[in-house]
Order: structure tokens, then sequence, then C-alpha cells
């Protein structure tokens, strides 16, 4: 049996009465790959933040290699021997990786920096683990992947032996994940330890040795990792067994509804360049691709919030109007990737977010005045149809989990206020951007499910998403979006995920 | 020390907290008191009688909350649309100066419109006139990203300076002993007493009405989810179709209109002459009443007695006790910074590491 380099004991954390951690007791031994899965706001994240010291646990211990650890103290628990990669990467762009590596490693009162000394010890750390990199290049010219290694590398330059890897293949390419996964083995070969967060549970299996499932802050189940299926770990999430997307094959997919030709938008960090697409009724069209490489231009563009700068759009055969209200009233029905800041004013009440985009149309509004208790009705059936719960039409949306506040953002784009229960008004278009970021499998699959039923009942949809599993799920054709250039968008069944893989990384 | 955020603010939470920051503000205008010498209790019941102990002393109150009631609804509004207007002391001072102008128009000068018309269009060229103070900066603003705090607050130093020049110069009064003031408003075009033998006029009832139009016109139309919409998230706003910088431009021409209004309703009712020293800062305190309502139409009404109340009586009981009146301005000062906090305690709990 391999000794105990972690032991984390009765770890319980409140926050107000949300009990985030509840009496968690886990221990990861040397060598030892261990997966830490879990739902949004299963307690996950808290758990690894008073590991690492952001936070301090209202009770419980933790033990590094049989040394207990002082609490709330990042540079305790780094001397310790614990590393932390972010979901989020802290690095400076305009820095070389070395100088990012450095940061902070030296005490301020040194008079010189000794770079020659930290140069060899990089050099030493990079090949002991198989983490290829250049350390005069600036950081704000490496891919994604290559930031990943530098962040790998700087808790390994500190003498990480523990190290805590949070959804690191939530930004990577498929062949980018593969060569994360060769660097764990070496890892794990050279006597390290790694806690790995993650909600993919195909890679949790393949990677990891041991699983432990959070679930509303408790340890619900823990279980070596082979010989565990993905729907036992699903299970144990959620609590209850679901059933995974199913694949619906597209009935008859009708006219060209929105027709996109060498489409470019002015020149920045995310932008368009000479994109074309057609989204024709009754048919979902995918958008693979790393975030950052002009989905956001590309999203804003069909929502009216952003310019084309050449070429042409247009929907129903006439000319795109870029203005949210019109587009609107033309049934474009719109889903954007940030719910929080973008999708909904938090500090009004729910029904006000219900009617925001139709506010200026006859429906909700006479002269000055706001038809209120039209308003109030039709946010009143959003609600109910669509199961968001959380307060009522009156509490302020802010109120709303993330999960209910999608469905609030769903519910309004795809229940227009002249639907009946008899005749049902779908969308022409959809533009779905990320719909499923951050939502719990329940959650998530309600919201494939509500975008295949307006397929079938004949909107197009065009979905935007950095999660290739739901691409090739949903997606009858798929195109794949690289530095601002979109690929031709084929069936779904001509790609391949290798193939994916490498026009994700603009190598196709 | 590190705050936290609760997970939800209790009622309980609430309803203490303007109590909590209200016993806080007079206990520490308590110490400042004692220091002075003076006995804490009666100067208390001084304040509170000279603010409201008689008929003359609630009229006296009135008459002063009616221009803080005012300049608290140029604040609010403009607030809550997130555009930082500090110029309404500028603004105040250019609608009096608008109205005192267009309503010397009368008789002699030529003109010879009937007294209710030129009432009307004096108060109209004086909302006029702020509005198209605050315009300005609003633009410059949505356009430019130039910082509203500072073109409006340096704004203000320019107008009173024009201010000073034209009552020294062209709208100086030939009459008035050379103190640089402008030529009084005719009688009629005074606005009239309330109470008799006080000074409280119907500008308060001007002043309320233009609250609670303000609150109907926030909480009714579209405008105001416009409003409040562009204040509290702009990034939502625009995706929802809101049109920002038209919201901005009315916004602002609705602030800087009240702020006007206020110079002329403190002519017209107070003082029918334009002087330099008129407001004693009615246009800052106009914030403070603001924040004090958390930026609620109807709240401006009760936030602008409570600190007239405090002026007034700090007045009459400093004649009588001898701690210095600035003991007001303390008593308000000290009241937002309570409220502020209390108001953050009920939504964040502090953490001692």
């Amino acid at each position: 049996m391999t000794d105990t380099v972690l032991q984390l004991t009765g770890i319980t954390k409140r926050f107000g009465t949300l009990v985030a951690n509840d009496a968690i007791t886990l221990s990861l031994g040397a060598g030892e790959v261990l997966a830490l899965l879990g739902e949004n706001g299963a307690g996950k994240s808290t758990l690894v933040s008073i590991l690492f010291g952001h936070y301090i646990a209202d009770s419980g211990s933790i033990a590094v290699f049989g040394k207990p650890l002082a609490p709330g103290d990042p540079r305790a628990a780094l001397a310790a021997g614990v590393g932390m990669v972010h979901q989020h990467f802290t690095l400076a762009d305009n820095l070389s990786v070395l100088d990012n590596i450095m940061l902070g490693s030296e005490p301020l009162w040194q008079l010189f920096t000794r770079r020659n000394a930290a140069r060899a010890r990089l050099a030493d750390v990079a090949q002991r683990f198989g983490l290829a990199v250049d350390p005069d290049a600036r950081v704000g010219q490496l891919s994604v992947g290559e930031r990943q290694r530098v962040e790998i590398l700087k808790a390994l330059y500190r003498g990480a032996r523990i190290l805590i890897l949070d959804e690191p293949t939530a930004v990577l390419t498929p062949q980018e994940s593969e060569a994360l996964f060769s660097v764990l083995a070496q890892m794990v070969a050279q006597g390290l330890s790694i806690i790995f967060i993650s909600h993919k549970l195909a890679e949790v299996l393949r990677v990891s040795h041991r699983v432990a499932v959070l679930r509303s802050g408790k340890l619900v189940a823990q279980a070596p990792a082979a010989g565990t299926t993905q729907a036992q770990l699903a299970q144990w999430m959620v609590g209850h067994a679901i059933e995974p997307p199913q694949r619906h094959e597209a009935a008859a997919v009708g006219d060209t509804v929105c027709a996109l030709r060498q489409v470019s938008t002015p020149a920045a960090r995310d932008c368009l360049r000479g994109a074309s697409l057609e989204l024709r009724a009754g048919e979902i069209v995918a958008i693979a691709g790393v975030s950052g490489n002009g989905q956001v231009a590309l999203a804003e563009l069909l929502c009216g919030t952003r310019q084309a700068s050449s070429g042409s759009i247009s929907l129903l055969g006439r000319p795109w109007q870029s203005d949210p209200a019109t587009l609107v009233a033309q049934g474009v029905a719109r889903i954007p990737e940030d719910r929080h800041g973008v999708g909904v004013v938090g500090d009004l009440p729910v029904w006000e977010n219900a009617v925001s985009e139709r506010l200026r149309s006859r429906l909700f509004s006479r002269a000055w005045w706001v038809r209120r208790r039209a308003a109030q009705a039709y946010a009143q059936s959003v609600v109910r149809a669509f199961d968001v719960r959380g307060g009522g039409p009156i509490s302020p949306a802010r109120a709303l989990s993330g999960g209910n506040m999608q469905k609030l953002i769903l519910g309004r784009a795809l229940l227009h206020p002249q639907s009946t229960d008899a005749a049902a008004v779908t969308p022409r278009l959809i533009v779905a951007h990320q719909p499923t970021w951050g939502l719990d499998i329940g959650a998530v699959a309600y919201v494939q499910r509500q975008l295949i039923r307006a397929r079938d009942a004949g909107a197009a949809v065009l979905l935007i998403s950095d999660d290739l599993d739901e691409v090739m799920t949903l997606g009858d054709r798929v195109a794949v979006m690289h530095a601002g250039h979109l690929s031709e968008a084929r069936p779904a069944a001509a790609w391949t995920r290798e193939a994916i893989g490498l026009a994700m990384a603009g190598a196709a | 020390m590190m705050l936290e955020k609760r997970a939800a603010a209790s009622a309980w939470a609430m309803l203490l907290a303007p109590i909590g920051a209200l016993v806080f503000t007079l206990l520490v205008s308590a110490l400042l008191v004692l220091w002075a010498g003076a006995p804490v209790g009666r100067t208390y019941s001084l304040l509170a009688q000279g603010a409201f102990g008689s008929v003359f002393a609630i009229s006296e109150t009135l008459t002063r909350a009616i221009p803080l009631m005012l300049t608290g609804l140029a604040a609010t509004v403009a607030f809550k649309a997130r555009l930082f207007n500090i110029g309404a002391e500028g603004q105040l001072y250019a609608g009096a100066l608008a109205a005192v102008a267009v309503g010397g128009l009368h008789g002699g000068s030529g003109f010879d419109l009937p007294l209710p018309l030129l009432f009307v269009l004096m108060m109209l060229a004086a909302a006029a006139a702020g509005a198209l103070l605050l315009l300005g900066p609003a633009l410059l603003k949505v356009r430019l990203g130039v910082d509203e705090v500072v073109t409006t607050l340096l704004l203000n130093f320019i107008v009173l300076l024009l201010v000073s020049l034209m009552l020294d110069g062209p709208m100086k009064d030939p009459t008035a002993m050379g103190w640089p003031q402008s030529v009084a408003l005719v009688g009629e075009l005074e606005l009239s007493k309330l109470i008799p033998q006080t000074r409280v006029h119907s500008g308060l009832l001007w002043a309320c009405a233009l609250a609670i139009g303000l609150w109907a016109l926030l909480k009714y139309t579209v405008l105001g989810f416009d409003i409040r919409a562009v204040g509290a998230n702009p990034r939502a706003a625009v995706f929802a179709g809101v049109p920002v910088t038209r919201t901005v431009v009315l916004v602002a021409l609705l602030s800087g209109a009240l702020a006007g209004l206020a110079g002329a309703i403190e002519v017209a009712g107070r003082t029918s002459y334009v002087t330099l020293d008129m407001s004693p800062g009615y246009g800052y305190s106009g914030i403070v009443i603001a924040m004090l309502a958390a930026l609620h139409p109807l709240g401006v009404i009760a936030a602008s007695v409570f600190v007239a109340g405090v002026l007034v009586g700090a007045d009459s009981m400093s004649r009588a006790i001898g701690v210095p009146t600035y003991i007001a301005d303390v008593i308000v000062a000290a009241s937002l910074l309570a409220v502020l906090v209390a108001t953050l305690l009920t939504q964040y709990r502090v953490r001692w590491k």
C-alpha cells in the first residue's frame, strides 16, 4: 500500500446557511491520481481552495506528508509541497516564460536576481517531466496548451509534490488533452500525486486511479476508476439515474433562414474573417472550436450587438438589421454566453427580464406606459412552462441559480408571447452561445432537449459550443472555428474527433 | 479582515440597518457636542424643537427642504442611470439666472405677455438652462468615455463665476445699494405662500408632485425601465435592445432640468432675486439626500425633510446654546456614512482572520 501524502479529515465550511463542505474526509496516496467529481456547487472548488489556503475551514484538519498544514496560508501550502493549476491562468502576457515562472519565487530583499540558476533549474524540471517549453518566449504569444504547461511548470519549479489541476481540459483541443495526459503519466512515474478536478466523465475514468464524488457538499462515493462506468459516476453526481442525451436525426431540412457571405467584423482580439455560413430551417449547425477564436464575434453579430465590417448577411431573404429589438420581432431567439452579465439585469425582477427584449413592441407597451399585467402574465407562463424555480416573477433575477436563470433566458427566447397551447409560435432562428456552460447534468439535458424540440418544430439553430461531445451529439452539420476563419459546415457524420481536433488547432 | 457575502439578507437586518445608522450618528455627534462643552440631552432637544417644535419651525424646515428635494430628485434620476451628476449646484444657479432673466421680460422692456404665461416660460427657461448644462458632459461620457464626475464638478465653478459676472454686470440691480444681486421678480411671478406669515411656499407642492412623477416614470414607463437597466447593467441593456445613448441623454436632460428648477423655485418662492450665496451647497446636499433615500424618489421627500430639519434645528439650537451650527453638517455627513456602512453590512459579513 502506498503511503498517504495528503490527509483531509472532517473538513467543514459554511457560507452563511450554505454548507459548502460537510465533514469531508479524503486521503491521497503517493503516485496516485485522484479525480474529484461533482456538479457545479457540489463543493469541489471550495475544498481545493481550503487545501491551497484561499479559505479557512470552519472545522477539520489537513496533514501533508504527515505534518499538519497551517490553514489560510497559500505560502505554507506551497512550502509544504502543494501546487495548484487554476482553471483561469494567472500569467503575465508581456513577460517571458522564465520571468513568469520566477515571479514571486525570490525574496524581496535579495539584491540581484539569479536568472542563470533559475534557467538551469527550469530546464531540469522541464526535462524531468517532459514539458518542452522555450524559456524566453513571450507568454502572450503562446497557445492555450502551452500556457497551461507554463502554469504546471510554475508549480513544479516550486517543488510541488502534490499537484491540483482544476478543469485542465476545459480549454484544450483533443490533441492537447492527449499531450496533457502523457505529462500526467510522467509526473506520476516521478512520484507526484495528483488531484484532478473535472466534469468530463470519460477522461476521468481514463486518467485517474481513484474517483471521489461530491454532491451538495458531502462526499458520497469513492471508488477505484477501474470497474466504474460513466453511468455510475453520473448517478453518484446527481443522485439518481439519468438518461444520456440521444442523437435524433433531423427530419426534413427546409429553406435557408439566414445566410452569411464572406462576413468580417472589425479587427480585434476576437473577430470574424470572411466567414460564410448557411442556416436552414429544421437543422442544427454546431460550431466547434476553442474559446477565443471568433465565437464571441459571430454570436454578437447574430445577436445584433456587433456590426459587420464587410460581407453580407440576410435573414429570411431580407438584409440583416443589426438591432436586437428588430431581430427579436422578426423571430430570432438569442441565448447569450454570459447569462449573469449579459442575459439578465440582475437587479431587476424576473418579469421585467422576461419581457426586456420585447418591451418596445405593442405587446407589452402602450405609448410610454408598460403593460404590466400583460408582461407579468407572460412572465408567469414562461416560469411555469420552463420550470424556473427560485422566488417567483417579482423577485430579482440575480436570486436565481445558474440553471434557473438559463431556463428563464431559454423560455423568453423560445416561448412567443402569442403562443397558445393549440398553436405554438416557433422562432425562425435560434442563436445559442455556450447554452449549457456551467449547468448541472439535469439542466444540460433539459437545454439540449429544448434545442432539439425547436429544431424539430422547424427552427434553424446555430449552436456555438466548446464542448466537443455536445457538438457531436447535437449538430446535424458541424463547422470549426479557428482564428476567425470558419470552415465549411459538413454533415456530422463526415467528421471524426481527430479531424475536428486538427481543425480546431488550425492544422487541417 | 475579510468581507464575506451573506447567503441572504434577512428582513431583520434590512429593518435594523437604518435604525442602527441613526443611533450611530447620534452617538458620534453627541461626542462632538460634549467636546463643545454643552449638555447632550438639551442640545438634541433644542435641535428637535428648532426643527419641528412649532408651526413656525415646521414651516422653516419645509422651506429649506424644497430645494433639497429638487436637487435630491436630480441626483436620484441621474445616479439611477449611473450618470454621476455632481453639477447640480451649477445647474441650480443657471436655472435661477435664467428664471430671473426671462421673468424680467415684462411691461417696461417691451414684451407684454400675460403673467401666467411668463411664469411658465420662466420655469421652462430654468429647466432648459439646467438641462443644457448637463447635456455636454453626458455626451462626452457616452461618445468619448470622459468621466462625468470631473466634467460636471468643474462646470460648477465655471457657472458660479459666470453668475458672479452677470450679477456684478449686465444683470445687476441698480437699486440694490451696491450689492451684487439681480433685479427682483415682480410680485405676481412669485410663488404663493402656503401658510400666511411664514416662508413656506407652493414650491413644496411642485416638488412633491415632481417626486411622485419621477417615481411613476421609473416604475411604470418604458423609459423608466431603460434608465434602470442602463444603470444596473449596461451590457445586458444593450443586449435587450435598450437605446443606451438616447437614454443617457434623456436622463441628463431630466436631471439638469430638475436642478435648474430648484434654482428657479428658490428665486420665485424664497428670495425673489439671485445672489451669489443663495445656495449653501444645495446641489451637493442633493447627492447626500439621494443616497440616504436609496435612490427612491418618494424616499427623497423624507430624506430632504430630515436633512432640512437638522439644518434648521441646528441654527436655532446654536442661537440658544452656543454649539456651532457645523454640527448639522457633521450629523448629515455621519448619517450618510452610517447608512452606507449599514447597507453594506446587510449584504456582507466581516470575518476576522
